[in-house]
């Protein structure tokens, strides 16, 4: 998966988790929870459904990499490159 | 020959849950969803833990801990139970305060709260606003040494008014303290009183009901009078459980019951180390509580303006020890019309007070039934003040007790809102001591009440759910060759 690909399944995971809210405007390295009304379940969400989709781990302690679109795709990339987009 | 409630069960799953409270049902149904195969075992003949309700004669039903969780309920149903319950879930609009320093009614979110404390109360709007931002700034990694008592005083030095009016409902909703960490009282604050209270259209038993219906759609295997007498450990792994006298393997085990029960009972010491035994040892139980169960007869009518829950007190100042002292001065009852069940013409009312176990453990068998029935008349006597004429309308009434909690939950101690803000920290690090061992239940306070049980069972499932991905290592290596 590419950088473009991973930012595309965490946008659609993202529209499953805060229905109300435009993510058209989501600025990428600006923090989430600046943009959108998001609660630590909703982190955990995310956490859980990339697991669902891709296998991915993330350990606890690697949440704090999941504070916006950048940090999110940063940290996600060399652990996603050899994976299938599904 | 006894009924086998363990008919037709398998010998192995992957996750045996031990517990059905919100946080066992929760976590049961969420780690079905994933793709495992989930056995939940409940000692009692109905599920639910403390999210109960019990029948009694002419059809009335009481619920036990049903009016009045946050908003966040809502999405948390939507999200990891059935868009059906969360659309269940409806607003209580009449909270009311009446107490010798003030009586208010309240929609119990923030605009109100903010409208109240300004023209009510006297504060300055931005000491308002200086408190709400700081409840909601307090962060769990914050220090941890300041109290709520203490949090108070700054923002409102002396006013033992406004003090009350913030505590109380959640003193009423976990049995924090002023003495309890400022953290947890920010957490919950934050998610409790700026957004109103909430409860379920339907009553209790719907909701489990169709908890139940969901559970039984994605594959878990639900038994009920299934009672776990050992969880099975080998070499610092979970093995199984010994249920009803049959051993059930399986790779993770989930408790759902009582933090210090799961450790000290169903484990046993000997498997965990020194230190973390020693914390264990150290975590502190919440205190019980006392509830009046109050049914009108059919048809006969309450006012609604009796509000939906009263926080009423008698007590000139609001303090911990007189909260749980037997010689009650603060009640909160929950009124339930008939709306509460669509359909139903029943009015009905609970009256809960917080409770110490020894102060009712200790009693011999005829001191324990004149204390209830002193429970059960001064109960009475205080709530005549908002229903008048209420000793002619009643069909039903009937008391519990800390034993009785005790006797249904087998909590230690017959806790009520589990244990206290370092029962947290436990709770998260049992898995680190015995592999595939989870905890999930009421503790620290945060992790209590409807929705910090239903948060907390996916926040456990999750884990689980990653334990079990990572030891099936050789399949993931595959894909990322």
């Amino acid at each position: 998966m590419t950088k473009d690909d991973i930012k595309e399944t965490i946008l659609d995971i993202l529209s499953d988790i805060a229905p109300d809210d435009d993510l058209s405007t989501l600025k990428d390295e600006i923090a989430f929870r600046e943009q959108l009304q998001l609660d630590s379940m909703d982190f955990l969400d995310i956490v859980m459904e990339l697991r669902k989709r891709y296998r991915v781990q993330i350990p606890e302690e690697d949440y704090p990499h999941l504070r916006s679109m950048q940090s999110t795709v940063d940290y996600l990339e060399p652990r996603m490159r050899d994976l299938q987009k599904v | 020959m006894a009924k086998d409630f363990l008919k037709d069960c398998r010998d192995e799953y992957d996750v045996v849950v031990i517990g059905s409270g919100l946080a066992g049902l929760t976590a049961a149904n969420t780690l079905a969803k994933q793709g495992r195969s989930v056995l939940l075992l409940e000692q009692h003949y109905q599920l639910g833990g403390m999210a109960t309700w019990f029948k009694r004669q002419n059809g009335h039903i009481f619920d036990i801990s049903l009016h009045g969780f946050p908003i966040g309920m809502i999405k948390s149903c939507r999200r990891y139970w059935t868009r059906e319950i969360a659309d269940s879930i409806v607003q209580l609009k009449h909270i009311r305060f009446d107490n010798p320093m003030f009586s208010l009614t309240t929609t119990f979110d923030r605009e109100d709260f903010t409208r109240q404390l300004v023209q009510r109360f006297g504060v300055t709007p931005e000491n308002v606003v200086a408190f709400f931002d700081a409840a909601r700034a307090l962060n769990f990694y914050d220090e941890r040494e300041q109290t709520t008592g203490q949090f108070f005083q700054k923002f409102f030095p002396g006013r033992e008014d406004v003090i009350r009016l913030l505590m109380e409902p959640i003193t009423y909703a976990n049995g924090s303290t002023l003495e309890d960490p400022a953290v947890s009282y920010g957490i919950v604050f934050s998610n409790f009183m700026s957004k109103g209270v909430f409860t379920f259209e339907g009553g209790t038993d719907r909701l489990i009901g169709l908890m139940k219906d969901e559970l039984a759609r994605n594959g878990v295997d639900v038994r009920i009078r299934a009672d776990v007498q050992k969880v099975l450990v080998r070499r610092g792994r979970i093995e199984g459980v010994v249920v009803n006298g049959r051993e059930i393997k399986s790779r993770v085990v989930v408790s759902n019951a009582n933090l210090r029960s799961t450790i000290f009972k169903l484990v046993g010491e000997e498997h965990f180390d020194r230190t973390f035994v020693d914390e264990a040892k150290a975590v502190r139980l919440n205190n019980s509580s006392c509830q009046v169960y109050i049914a009108l007869k059919p048809g006969e009518q309450i006012d609604e303006s009796c509000g939906d829950l009263l926080f009423s007190s008698t007590a000139p100042k609001f303090q911990t020890e007189a909260l749980l002292s037997r010689d009650v001065t603060s009640r909160t009852y929950s009124f339930y019309y008939p709306r509460t069940r669509p359909g139903s013409d029943r009015c009905l009312v609970v009256s809960s007070t917080n409770a110490n176990y020894a102060d009712w453990s200790t009693l011999s068998e005829p001191d324990y039934e004149a204390s209830k029935a002193d429970l059960i008349e001064t109960t009475l006597a205080a709530l005549e003040k908002y229903v008048p004429n209420l000793r002619e309308k009643i069909d039903h009434i009937e008391a519990s007790t800390p034993k009785t909690f005790e006797f249904y939950t087998r909590h230690i101690d017959g806790a009520s809102f589990g244990t206290k803000f370092e029962g947290l920290a436990v709770s998260r690090a049992v898995p680190q001591q015995i592999a595939g061992l989870y905890h999930s239940g009421s503790v620290g306070i945060i992790m209590s009440g409807w929705l910090g049980a239903v948060n907390y069972g996916v926040i456990t499932a999750n884990d689980v759910d990653a334990f079990l991905s990572g030891t099936e290592r050789p399949a993931d290596a595959a894909l990322s060759l």
